[in-house]
C-alpha cells in the first residue's frame, strides 16, 4: 500500500506521460558521436508542453523516455553549478534557468559555441580552466596572519568593490558569446578576466601586479570593443565586460605607474 | 594512460574532498596528490549550500554550546567526542576559509557576521549572502589551483576500489571522455562523493548525489552507519524540491498555514521557525493531514512569508531566494509567500569512520557527507555541514597524508589483473549485454517514488516490509537492464546505470535500517513505534554488506561523554 501523508502527498513532477499531453514543442537537437559521426547533424524530438518546465526539463524527457543516447551535462537545476549551458536558438543560456514556455513553437538545442565538441551537448572547457589557473584565482599577500589572529576585517563595501566579480559560476555562457575568443583562443576571455579582477579588487590581496602580467599580455584584450556580448549572456549579473574594460585601464596605467616593478603592488 | 603512484588519492571535488586536498598538499609539500570527480569540482553539490556554516566565533558563543545544541539536534546519538572535537575546531576553519578569500558577510565592525539557524541557541551561522555553499566551494577550488603537487581528473568515474591484502591502494575509473577504464595506483584513498539524496524522487540535491563513495566502501567491506538518518528540509518549492534556505526563517520569514497562522506555535513554541528541521517537515506534514495546507498541482505546501523583512533586508541577505522564486515559481518574494513543503535533503548516515575519517580498511579514509564520523546523529542542525566538511576534510587529509607517508608503495602487479577484471565487468555487464529488456530510467523512477512513498517524513513496519519487497524486485530487473548507447565517448547512459547500481543497493541498506529501527529518533519518525526509546536504541545502527543476503545489521552504544540523554523538546 502507498502511504499518502508521507513525504509527499501527490507524486512531484508526474511523469507527462501519466497526464495525456495535448501539446508538444519540437525540439530539434544537435548530435554528434565522435565514433560514428563525420560531422554533427541535427534530431527533432516531439516533446510534451508544460507550462511550468524548464528547457532543461525537456532535454530529461527526451533522455528519459525518447533517446538514451543524448549526451549533456547537468547536475544541480537551480542555476548554481554551470553545468547545462548550451546554446538556445543560437544564443547561450543556462537550460535550467530558460522557460520551455518561451519557446513554445519550437527550438534549436546546440552545444556552446566556440569550445570543441565532444559528444553531443557536451563541449571541452579544457582551455577556460587552464586560463582559470593562469590568472591566479587566489588570495596572494607578502605576509600571511596567522589563523590566530582572526579574520581580515572587511567591511560590507569592501566586499561589495569585488562582489559582483565573484558570482561567475564559470558557466561558459560568455566564452560562447564572445566575438573576440570566437576568432582568436588566446584571448583571456570575460569569466577568467572577471575572476582576475574578483581577486585585484579584494583588499586582502596583494597579488594584482602578478595578475597584470597575465593580463597585459593576453591577446585579444585590445580587440575587446565593449561590445558586452559577454554581459548580456551572464545569468548571474557578473558583467565581465566592465572586468575587462577595468582590465584595459589597468595595463595602461600599471605599466605607466611601474607597478609592475612592485613586487606586490601598492594595495593593502 | 599511466599514472604516477600517488600518495593520496581523493574521489570527489566538493567541500570535502577539496578541503582534504589542500591539507594534504599543506602538509608535506612533496606529496602527491590527485583529485579525481565524476565532474569538475566547481559542479560539485556543495555550490548548492546556501544559508551558512556554524562556528562558534563570537564572544558572547562557546564551544559548549555549540555543542550541546549539536547534541540535542541529533536526538543523542552523535558521537560526543566528535562533535566536541567538531566545535573547536570550526571556528578556526571559518577564518582559514576568510584569508583564503572567501567572501564571508560582515559585521559592521569589519568582522565576519552570523545569522541565527534551526535548532542553535544563538547567532553562529557565517555566511555569504545566501550562497554559502557556492562561495565555500568556488573559493577552495581557485585556492587548490595554487598547488602544483595537485593533480586532477576530472569527469573520471570512479567503479571501483582496489584492495590489495585488505589494504585500499586505489581506484578504478571510467574516463568519461575516452571511455577507458583507467587504475589509479595510490598509497591513500579519501572518498568524499557527497549523498545519495537522488534515491528519492522529491529531493534538494543535484542529479550528481548518487551515494557512489558510500556504495564503493560497502562493497569493499565497510560497514554503513545510521543509513535510516535522512533528513528531509521544510522548505523545499514544491514542484521541483529546489532548496528555499532556512536562512530565510533565520531572518526571520514566518511559516503559514492555511488558515494563516504560524502553525508552529503547536510544535516548537519556543523555537518557532528556528525549531530543528526533522520537527518543522513533521509538523508540516502533520499539519497537511489536518487539512490545514494549501492545495496545489504538486500536493499540500505551506507559506514561507518574508515580505515583512522589507526588499533591502531581501536583496542584501537572500537575493539568490529572490533570484529562484522568479526563475522556478514565477512570485516575487518581496510581495508573495513561497510555497514550500518538506523535502529530502541530507543523508546523516554514511560510511563508517573514525575521527580521523579512517575506515575499517587501511588506506580508505572517508569525509563529508558520504561519511558518518558521527556529528550527526539522527538529525543535523542546518549549517553544520558545511563546517563539518572543511573540519572533517582537513582531518581526513592530513590523516591520509601521515599514513602515506609511512606506507610501503603497492605493487603493480595485482592491480593489472584487478583492472581487467574491473573492465570486464564493466564491458559485459553494460555495453555488450543484449539480452535485456529493462528500461534504466523506468526503474530509476520507480525507485525514487517508492522511497518517497516508503521510507520519508514518517514510516511504518507496514510500508518499509513493501519498500524492501519493492527494492529487491527492483534489483532483479535491473540484472535485465539494456543500455541502448554503445559508444564509448560521454556515455552518460552507462554512467547513470553504474549510478543507480549504487543507489539501489543503498536503498536497500537505508530501508532495512529503518525497518530494524523500531522507536522514534530524530529524523526517524516510526508511526508504529512514536517513542524515543534509549533502553534499546540509544545506538546506531551499523550494516555490513552481505554477498548474496540482505544487510546483517547491529547496533553500536553511542559514545556520551557530557551529556546526558534528556527529552528533546524545544
Amino acid at each position: 500500500m502507498e502511504h499518502d501523508h508521507n513525504l509527499t502527498s501527490g507524486t512531484p513532477r508526474p511523469p507527462v506521460t501519466a497526464v495525456q499531453p495535448t501539446e508538444f514543442v519540437p525540439v530539434r537537437v544537435q548530435r554528434f558521436n565522435p565514433e560514428t559521426d563525420d560531422r554533427p547533424h541535427y534530431q527533432t524530438y516531439d516533446v510534451p508542453y508544460k507550462e511550468d518546465w524548464v528547457v532543461l526539463d525537456a532535454i530529461l524527457y527526451i533522455k528519459d523516455h525518447l533517446d538514451a543516447t543524448l549526451s549533456y551535462r547537468w547536475s544541480c537545476r537551480m542555476g548554481i553549478c554551470g553545468s547545462c549551458g548550451m546554446n538556445v536558438n543560437g544564443y547561450p543560456k543556462l537550460t535550467c534557468s530558460v522557460h520551455l514556455r518561451d519557446y513554445r513553437k519550437g527550438l534549436t538545442i546546440e552545444p556552446l559555441a566556440n569550445f570543441p565538441v565532444i559528444r553531443d551537448l557536451i563541449v571541452d572547457i579544457d582551455d577556460f580552466m587552464d586560463k582559470l589557473r593562469s590568472v591566479k584565482p587566489w588570495i596572494i599577500r607578502e605576509l600571511e596572519q596567522p589563523l590566530g589572529a582572526g579574520e581580515y576585517l572587511q567591511s560590507n563595501n569592501q566586499v561589495d568593490q569585488f562582489r559582483q566579480f565573484s558570482q561567475c559560476i564559470n558557466c561558459m555562457l560568455c566564452y560562447s558569446a564572445c566575438p573576440v575568443y570566437a576568432m582568436n583562443n588566446e584571448f583571456l576571455g570575460p569569466a577568467a578576466t572577471a575572476l582576475a579582477r574578483r581577486y585585484n579588487l579584494d583588499s586582502r590581496d596583494e597579488g594584482s601586479a602578478e595578475r597584470l602580467n597575465v593580463l597585459a599580455a593576453s591577446e585579444g584584450i585590445w580587440e575587446c570593443t565593449f561590445v558586452g556580448e559577454c554581459s548580456a549572456a551572464c545569468p548571474k549579473g557578473v558583467d565581465p565586460a566592465k572586468a575587462i574594460q577595468q582590465s584595459k585601464f589597468d595595463t595602461v596605467n600599471g605599466f605607466a605607474m611601474g607597478a609592475l616593478l612592485r613586487p606586490f603592488g601598492s594595495r593593502g | 594512460m599511466e599514472f604516477p603512484l600517488y600518495d593520496v588519492l581523493i574521489v570527489g571535488g566538493g567541500g570535502a574532498g577539496l578541503r582534504a586536498a589542500i591539507a594534504a598538499a599543506e602538509s608535506d609539500p612533496n606529496l602527491r596528490i590527485l583529485l579525481i570527480s565524476k565532474v569538475y569540482p566547481m559542479r560539485s553539490h556543495t555550490v548548492s549550500a546556501e544559508g551558512g556554516a556554524a562556528a562558534a566565533l563570537r564572544p558572547e558563543d562557546s564551544w559548549e554550546n555549540h555543542a550541546f545544541d549539536t547534541i540535542k539536534g541529533s536526538d543523542y546519538i552523535a558521537d560526543q567526542y566528535v562533535v566536541e572535537t567538531f566545535v573547536r575546531e570550526a571556528p578556526q576553519e571559518i577564518i582559514q576559509l576568510e584569508h583564503w578569500g572567501c567572501p564571508w558577510s560582515r559585521d559592521p565592525d569589519g568582522k565576519i557576521s552570523a545569522r541565527p539557524f534551526g535548532g542553535m541557541t544563538t547567532w553562529r551561522t557565517c555566511f555569504a549572502a545566501d550562497k554559502t555553499g557556492f562561495h565555500i566551494l568556488h573559493t577552495l577550488f581557485q585556492t587548490s589551483l595554487k598547488f602544483e603537487k595537485i593533480d586532477r581528473l576530472d569527469e573520471s568515474f570512479v567503479t571501483s576500489l582496489l584492495i590489495e591484502d585488505g589494504r585500499c591502494v586505489g581506484v578504478v575509473a571510467l574516463n568519461q571522455r575516452s571511455g577507458r577504464m583507467d587504475a589509479v595506483r595510490a598509497k591513500t584513498v579519501i572518498l568524499a562523493t557527497g549523498g545519495n539524496g537522488r534515491v528519492y524522487a522529491f529531493s534538494t540535491n543535484g542529479q550528481i548525489c548518487t551515494g557512489d563513495g558510500m556504495a564503493l566502501a560497502y562493497r569493499a567491506g565497510v560497514p554503513l552507519n545510521d543509513m535510516e538518518m535522512v533528513q528531509f528540509h521544510p522548505t523545499g518549492l514544491p514542484s521541483t524540491g529546489i532548496l528555499i534556505t532556512e536562512a530565510v526563517r533565520g531572518e526571520g520569514g514566518y511559516l503559514v498555514n492555511n488558515k494563516g497562522e504560524r502553525f508552529l506555535k503547536d510544535y516548537v513554541p519556543t523555537k518557532m521557525e528556528l525549531g530543528p528541521r526533522d520537527i518543522i517537515s513533521r509538523a508540516e506534514i502533520t499539519e497537511f493531514e489536518k487539512g490545514n495546507g494549501f492545495e496545489g498541482e504538486y500536493g499540500n505546501y505551506m507559506h514561507l512569508d518574508v515580505r515583512h523583512l522589507g526588499e533591502a533586508t531581501i536583496d542584501r541577505k537572500l537575493p539568490f531566494m529572490r533570484e529562484l522564486g522568479l526563475d522556478y515559481v514565477g512570485i516575487d518574494i518581496v510581495h508573495q509567500p513561497i510555497p514550500v513543503r518538506p523535502v529530502e535533503h541530507y543523508m546523516m548516515g554514511g560510511v563508517d569512520v573514525d575521527i580521523h575519517g579512517a575506515t575499517i580498511i587501511p588506506g580508505l579514509y572517508a569525509c563529508g557527507e558520504v561519511a558518518n564520523v558521527g556529528l550527526n546523529g539522527a538529525n543535523r542542525l542546518g549549517s553544520n555541514s558545511l563546517s563539518e566538511c572543511l573540519v572533517f576534510g582537513k582531518a581526513a587529509g592530513r590523516a591520509a597524508a601521515r599514513y602515506a607517508k609511512e606506507a610501503k608503495s603497492p605493487s603493480s602487479n595485482p592491480i593489472d589483473a584487478l583492472l581487467r577484471d574491473e573492465t570486464r565487468r564493466v564491458e559485459r555487464t553494460y555495453r555488450e549485454a543484449t539480452t535485456g529488456t529493462e528500461k534504466l530510467s523506468e526503474i530509476r523512477a520507480e525507485m525514487a517514488r517508492s522511497m518517497d512513498a516508503n521510507v520519508g517524513v514518517f514510516r511504518t513496519g507496514e510500508g518499509l516490509t513493501e519498500q524492501v519487497n519493492n527494492i529487491a524486485k527492483l534489483r532483479e530487473r535491473y540484472v535485465w537492464l539494456r543500455i541502448e548507447d554503445r559508444s564509448r565517448v560521454f556515455n552518460t547512459e552507462l554512467t547513470a546505470a553504474l549510478e543507480l547500481d549504487y543507489m539501489l543497493e543503498l536503498a536497500e541498506v537505508m530501508t532495512a535500517s529503518a525497518l530494524n529501527r523500531k522507536e522514534s529518533r530524530g529524523a526517524h519518525a516510526r508511526r508504529d513505534f512514536p517513542e524515543r526509546d534509549d533502553a534499546n536504541y540509544l545506538a546506531n545502527t551499523i550494516a555490513h554488506r552481505v554477498e548474496g543476503g540482505p544487510p546483517k545489521l547491529e547496533f553500536r552504544p553511542v559514545n556520551i561523554t557530557h551529556w546526558e540523554p534528556k527529552a528533546r523538546t524545544y
